[in-house]
């Protein structure tokens, strides 16, 4: 018998894997809500770069810290 | 300039992530630990070729991807919080921190996208032999990922390969071995894995004696409580040797940490080491709140410098020693290293003005000035307040010796259930098998307690001797970091009984009957 495409193979692999999950499908479920909330909630609307939202370049950044560093208020 | 900072923003940024890293922290060491005791397991299966041990194998594996799942990305959260809450001193840490923290993300990616799965959806697919080459590599990689965040870890504890560019503020590596291979970064991976190992050895004890209190599944309670209590005390060995080592490396290059560590405010020639003690609530020093003497303790005469230097006449600095100096033994005052550094604060100051102005006369002057001080950068911060160079005293004597306690215990426990093992006691022994359950607490509460020494005790730094953690942090209004801290309290909590209803019902379901492979 040919053997499949080694491509394939591993989607077959993953695939079959997923669909025969029993506490691996409630585990999964957790885990894309847990990314969603970290990704698309948390990070975006609770966690901002500071220096790369407030400053447009890597001098201007650099000019704040050592702000911050020698003059600290 | 201590007063110019508001510690109202800087506690709560410090709890917030706090919480955080010890949310985090529930679920990495089992996942460390657990890795390892499934892939004996399944070598046993694959040695043996009896079902039972595959039955056996397929169990905890099922406990370690529940645990893994919940966890997985935990970590991630501390990322964003350095960007958002601590972004002058994830600029300050420059390049330090991306390669390890780079090599780690891309290590995860490959192990948790290839090895898992096939350790997951393999059985009955790919041969024995390469499963079991998977499961141990997953066991393998999840450590060598732990690696790279334990080496930033121990940058922070004692900063070397690095060189400070005073145009971007940053560190640059400069020797990447030198950062790989510090003592403390040793010190820090052999002792945080060693430990998380034991950890899981005590969950897998904790969880199979329960089955035998409940007289479900023996053969594969029995069998798992034997592979457990071997590596947990084999494992608890190397925790206490790697301890030793850590303590060997705090004393010499975190001093203010291991005075803290036993409690000693006046250094001594043979200092003894605190078994167990009490400290006073009562203020020994009135400048200083942190400083406080002992209402109670049991001492080891002379053990403390051997513990550190392994010379039982060795001089131990106290905590008023570093603060004051001591000129016997070559310790700068506090005051010495503040008036270091705040030379050379202002160098660095000094250093951009002229770089403005383009005066390359006092351009280099500053430079130099800099660089002879840089060593005592962070404590230019404390002129206003010193007893602030002091960390919380009390906490991390008592974190420390609870660490050290538990530990000496589990291996006392590793020691008890072998010897019952092999008097063919262990299923009738309710008493042992109650303390096993009740030891899984406690190895949490051990493996928290270490960071908690970890951490508390480096205070003030977030950098030793070059950054404090009131400049680290960025100037956000606090009631947004007190938002974020509130809503974290929620989501880990909501994750953490997540996983304890998943875990606790698969333990009641047991492990599946099943055939060969």
């Amino acid at each position: 018998m040919k053997k499949k495409n080694i491509f394939l193979r591993i989607f077959s692999f993953y695939y079959e894997g997923f669909r025969s999950m029993t506490v691996g499908r409630t585990l999964w479920a957790i885990i894309l809500i847990k990314l969603f909330v970290m990704f698309v909630i948390l990070k975006i609307f609770f966690f901002p770069n500071f220096l790369k939202s407030n400053f447009d370049n890597d001098e201007d950044r650099s000019k704040h810290v050592i702000e911050q560093l020698t003059n600290p208020k | 300039m201590t007063e110019t900072f508001d510690y109202s923003l800087i506690d709560w940024s410090r709890g917030q992530f706090a919480l955080t890293a010890m949310y985090h922290w529930i679920f990495v060491p089992l996942t460390l630990g657990l890795g390892f005791i499934m892939a004996i397991m399944e070598t046993i299966y694959v040695r043996t070729g009896n079902p039972e041990w595959k039955r056996i194998t397929k169990f905890w594996m099922t406990i370690f991807g529940i645990n893994f799942a919940i966890g997985v990305a935990t970590g991630i959260i501390l990322e964003f919080e350095f960007g958002t809450n601590w972004s002058n001193y994830s600029w300050f840490v420059g390049d330090i921190f991306g390669a390890p923290l780079a090599i780690e993300g891309i290590m995860a990616f490959f192990i948790e996208s290839t090895f898992i799965a096939v350790m997951f959806f393999g059985w009955n697919k790919v041969s024995k032999k390469f499963h079991l080459i998977s499961t141990w590599l997953v066991a393998f990689g999840a450590s060598l990922s732990a690696l790279w965040i334990l080496v930033a870890n121990a940058w922070m504890q004692m900063p070397v390969g690095m060189k400070f560019n005073p145009d971007t503020a940053r560190n640059e590596m400069a020797h990447f071995w030198d950062v790989l291979f510090s003592p403390m970064a040793v010190s820090k991976f052999t002792h945080t894995i060693s430990s998380s190992y034991m950890l899981a050895a005590l969950v897998v004890i904790g969880i199979s004696s329960w089955f035998l209190l409940k007289k479900r599944h023996l053969v594969f309670a029995k069998r798992s409580i034997v592979v457990a209590a071997v590596f947990g005390l084999v494992t608890s060995l190397f925790t206490i040797l790697t301890g030793d080592y850590s303590a060997k490396v705090i004393a010499r290059h975190q001093p203010m940490k291991f005075a803290a560590f036993e409690g000693l405010y006046v250094g001594q020639r043979g200092a003894p080491l605190v078994a167990i003690g009490v400290v006073s609530s009562t203020p020994e020093d009135p400048n200083n709140e942190n400083i406080k003497d002992f209402v109670f303790k049991l001492e080891i005469p002379n053990f403390l410098s051997y513990m550190a230097f392994q010379d039982f006449n060795a001089f131990i600095p106290g905590v008023k020693d570093l603060m004051e100096g001591n000129e016997e033994h070559g310790i700068p005052s506090a005051a010495e290293k503040i008036t270091r550094g705040k030379l050379a604060i202002d160098a660095l100051a000094e250093y951009k003005t002229a770089k403005e102005a383009g005066d390359e006369v006092k351009l280099t002057e500053a430079k130099e000035i800099l660089d002879q001080n840089f060593q005592y950068f962070g404590y230019g911060y404390f002129v206003d307040d010193p007893s602030r160079l002091v960390p919380n005293v009390p906490l991390t004597f008592y974190s420390f010796h609870l660490m050290v306690a538990l530990g000496m215990w589990f291996l006392v426990f590793f020691a008890i259930v072998l010897l019952l093992v092999y008097k063919g006691k262990i299923s009738r022994s309710k008493f042992w098998l109650t303390i096993g359950i009740v030891n899984i607490p406690l190895a949490y509460i051990a493996s928290q307690s270490g960071w908690v020494t970890a951490e508390m005790g480096r205070q003030p730094w977030v950098i030793q001797d070059l950054m404090p953690t009131m400049t680290a942090v960025s100037r956000l209004d606090t009631n947004a970091v007190i938002t974020t801290f509130i809503l974290f309290a929620v989501i880990f909590t909501t994750l953490l009984i997540a996983e304890l209803r998943i875990m606790f019902k698969q333990i009641k379901l047991g492990p599946k009957q099943e055939g060969g492979h």
